[in-house]
C-alpha cells in the first residue's frame, strides 16, 4: 500500500517525534516542527501520535493514493483538494485509489500535516522515519517516489468528534522562555531590551533555524561550543538572535540566552518572514 | 573538582546542564565522562539522552519529564560519591590520511606562514595522539584535542561551501575528518579514506568521547585502494583496544 508523490511541493517531508539518544553522535533531534498539529492530525485518523505524518511547508504536494485509506489535513488555514473539490482542514475521509490530493497553498501559518491511518512507513535511519540530510538520503519528498503505509482499520476511529483543535494559540506573538545559560553574561539593558522590544523574522527561517531581523549589539565574547537544543536562542558577538529548530545541530559557540518552552517552538514554526514575535520569560 | 565546585542548570523544561570550568583540558574531560557513565547506568538509556562537550554535560529526559526541577538535587546526589580517580578504558584508533596535494587545499599556505616543509608538518600531525572531546557541529563530525602548537592556526575567514566528505583539517587547537560532504571553515590539510558515520548502522560510528585517534600518512594510491575496500566493506579501522 502506497502513496505516490506526483508534485513534491515546496519542502514536505516524512516526519514522526524524531530521534532520540542520538545526540552524542552530532545527530540532529528533527521531527515534525509543530507538534501539536501533527498530533492533532494522528490522533483524527486514530493513529497514536508518534506515528509517522507528512511536514507540507507553505506551498503543498500533489498526492495520487493507491488505495484506499482514511486520511486528514490539519493546520491553521490551507486551499485543498481531492480530485478538484475543496476539501476541509480538521475532516478525516476516506480516499479512493487513483484520488489526487493537491494542498494548493497554506494560506495562515507554514506548515501543515497530513496523516494516514495507520502512519506512513518509511524506512527507519537511527530509530526515526524524520527525514534529514544526511541522516536520510533527502530532506524531503522526491517527485515520482512512493511512500508506503499500513492499513489499521477500515473503521472511522470512533472519538474524533471529541478531539479539539486550538488554532487561537497561534495567534499569539509571545514566545515564552526560560533564561539560558549565559544569560547572566548580559548587561542590564540588553536584558530588559530583549524582554520589551517586538522582534520581526527574518527571511531566514527553516527547520534548522529561524533568524531575526533586528540587532542586538554587544560585548559578548566567543565561548567554546557548548550543547545545544531545539529551542535555544543563541545571540552571536556580531549581534544577531539564532532560534535554533528541530534540524539544528547538536553544539553550538555562541552564548545561549533564552531556551524556548515546547509550546513556543510550536508557536513559532507557524511564523513565517516579516511576522512579529516577542520573549517573555517566564523564570 | 567536587560535586558542589560544578554548576548545575536547567536548559528549558526538559533538560539539565551541568558545567565544568570553561576551558580544554583532558582531566576536565574525564571528570565530565565519569559523570557521564554514572547518570547513564542510572536511568533507563530510553529515556534519557546524555551529550558532553569539552566542559559541559546535557542531560536531555527528552518527552519523559514534565519539568526538570526537582531532578538536579536528583542527580547531585548521585554524583556525590564519584570517585575521581578511577581509570577509565579507551580505545585508540589509528585512522589513514593522505596529505597529497589534491586534498591537501591549504597546507602549502600553512606550511609557508608556519616556516615548515609539507614533511614537517605531516611528521608533527602523525606523531601526536589525538583525544575525542565530542562529536558535533555535523553527524559524526570529531573534535579532536591535541593539535601541536605549532601547528595551531585561526579557521579560514570564509568558510567553504563545498568540503568533500573525509576531509581532514585544523582549526584553533583542534584537528577534525569531515564525515560527509558538506561547507565548512577549518583549514584542509589531506583526507581520510574511511566512512566515518553510516545513519544505516544501530550503532552509526564506532567512536566515543574519551578515545583516542593517531593519523598515518598514505600516499594517494593506498588512498584510492582503501577506499575500494571500505565500499566493499571489507575495511576495518585499526584499534589498540585500552
Amino acid at each position: 500500500m502506497s502513496v505516490k508523490v506526483i508534485k513534491e511541493g515546496l519542502l514536505s517531508s516524512v516526519q514522526d517525534l524524531g530521534r532520540f539518544g542520538f545526540a552524542g553522535w552530532g545527530v540532529p533531534q528533527s521531527g515534525v516542527m509543530d507538534r501539536y498539529s501533527a498530533k492533532m492530525a494522528n490522533l483524527l485518523v486514530g493513529n497514536e501520535e508518534f506515528e509517522a505524518v507528512m511536514e507540507l511547508t507553505l506551498l503543498g504536494p500533489i498526492l495520487e493514493f493507491q488505495e484506499e485509506v482514511l486520511i486528514v489535513v490539519v493546520g491553521i488555514e490551507a486551499q485543498a483538494t481531492l480530485n478538484g473539490q475543496k476539501i476541509e482542514l480538521l475532516k478525516p475521509f476516506l480516499v479512493d485509489k487513483g484520488d489526487q490530493l493537491h494542498i494548493q497553498q497554506i494560506t495562515q501559518g507554514v506548515r501543515a500535516y497530513i496523516a494516514i491511518s495507520g502512519g506512513f512507513k518509511t524506512k527507519e535511519f537511527l530509530k526515526s522515519r524524520s527525514q534529514y540530510y544526511p541522516i536520510t538520503s533527502y530532506a524531503g519528498l522526491q517527485k515520482g517516489e512512493t511512500l508506503p503505509f499500513d492499513l489499521q482499520s477500515e473503521d472511522l476511529p470512533q472519538n474524533f468528534a471529541g478531539i479539539k483543535y486550538d488554532i487561537k494559540r497561534y495567534v499569539s506573538k509571545v514566545l515564552e522562555v526560560y533564561k539560558g545559560p549565559e544569560w547572566d553574561r548580559l548587561s542590564n539593558e540588553l536584558q530588559i531590551q530583549l524582554q520589551i522590544q517586538m522582534l520581526t523574522i527574518s527571511k531566514n527561517n527553516s527547520r534548522m533555524a529561524y533568524q531575526i531581523d533586528e540587532q542586538f549589539p554587544n560585548s559578548l565574547e566567543g565561548m567554546l561550543s557548548q550543547p545545544v537544543l531545539p529551542g535555544t536562542v543563541q545571540l552571536t558577538p556580531d549581534g544577531s538572535l539564532i532560534i535554533l529548530m528541530r534540524d539544528a545541530q547538536t553544539t553550538g559557540g555562541y552564548p545561549r540566552i533564552f531556551q524556548l518552552t515546547e509550546e513556543s517552538i510550536q508557536i513559532l514554526s507557524q511564523k513565517k518572514q516579516g511576522d512579529k514575535v516577542e520573549f517573555k520569560c517566564i523564570y | 573538582m567536587e560535586v558542589d565546585q560544578l554548576t548545575f542548570k536547567t536548559l528549558g523544561e526538559r533538560a539539565i546542564l551541568i558545567s565544568w570550568e570553561e576551558i580544554i583540558e583532558k582531566d576536565i574531560l574525564k571528570e565530565i565522562l565519569q559523570c557521564k557513565k554514572i547518570i547513564q547506568e542510572n536511568y533507563i538509556k530510553s529515556n534519557v539522552e546524555v551529550n558532553n562537550t569539552y566542559n559541559s554535560l546535557l542531560i536531555n529526559y527528552g518527552l519523559g519529564i514534565e519539568n526538570t526541577y526537582d531532578e538536579i538535587s536528583v542527580l547531585k546526589k548521585l554524583l556525590l560519591n564519584i570517585n575521581f580517580d578511577q581509570k577509565m578504558k579507551v580505545n585508540t584508533y589509528i585512522l589513514p590520511v593522505c596529505y597529497e596535494e589534491e586534498f591537501a587545499l591549504d597546507l602549502e599556505e600553512i606550511c609557508q606562514d608556519k616556516d615548515l616543509s609539507s614533511e614537517e608538518f605531516i611528521k608533527l600531525h602523525t606523531s601526536s595522539i589525538y583525544t575525542l572531546y565530542f562529536i558535533g557541529f555535523l553527524p559524526g563530525f570529531l573534535y579532536l584535542g591535541g593539535l601541536p602548537k605549532t601547528l595551531q592556526i585561526p579557521r579560514k575567514k570564509t568558510p567553504r561551501l563545498h568540503v568533500k566528505k573525509g576531509a581532514v583539517g585544523i582549526g584553533e587547537k583542534q584537528t577534525g575528518i569531515y564525515p560527509q560532504n558538506s561547507a565548512g571553515g577549518w583549514q584542509l590539510i589531506g583526507n581520510c579514506p574511511l566512512t566515518l558515520f553510516d545513519s544505516s548502522q544501530t550503532s552509526p560510528s564506532p567512536f566515543l568521547p574519551g578515545d583516542e585517534v593517531r593519523f598515518k600518512s598514505i600516499s594517494k594510491n593506498e588512498h584510492q585502494e582503501t577506499l575500494r575496500q571500505v565500499e566493499m566493506g571489507a575495511y576495518k579501522i585499526e584499534n589498540i583496544k585500552g
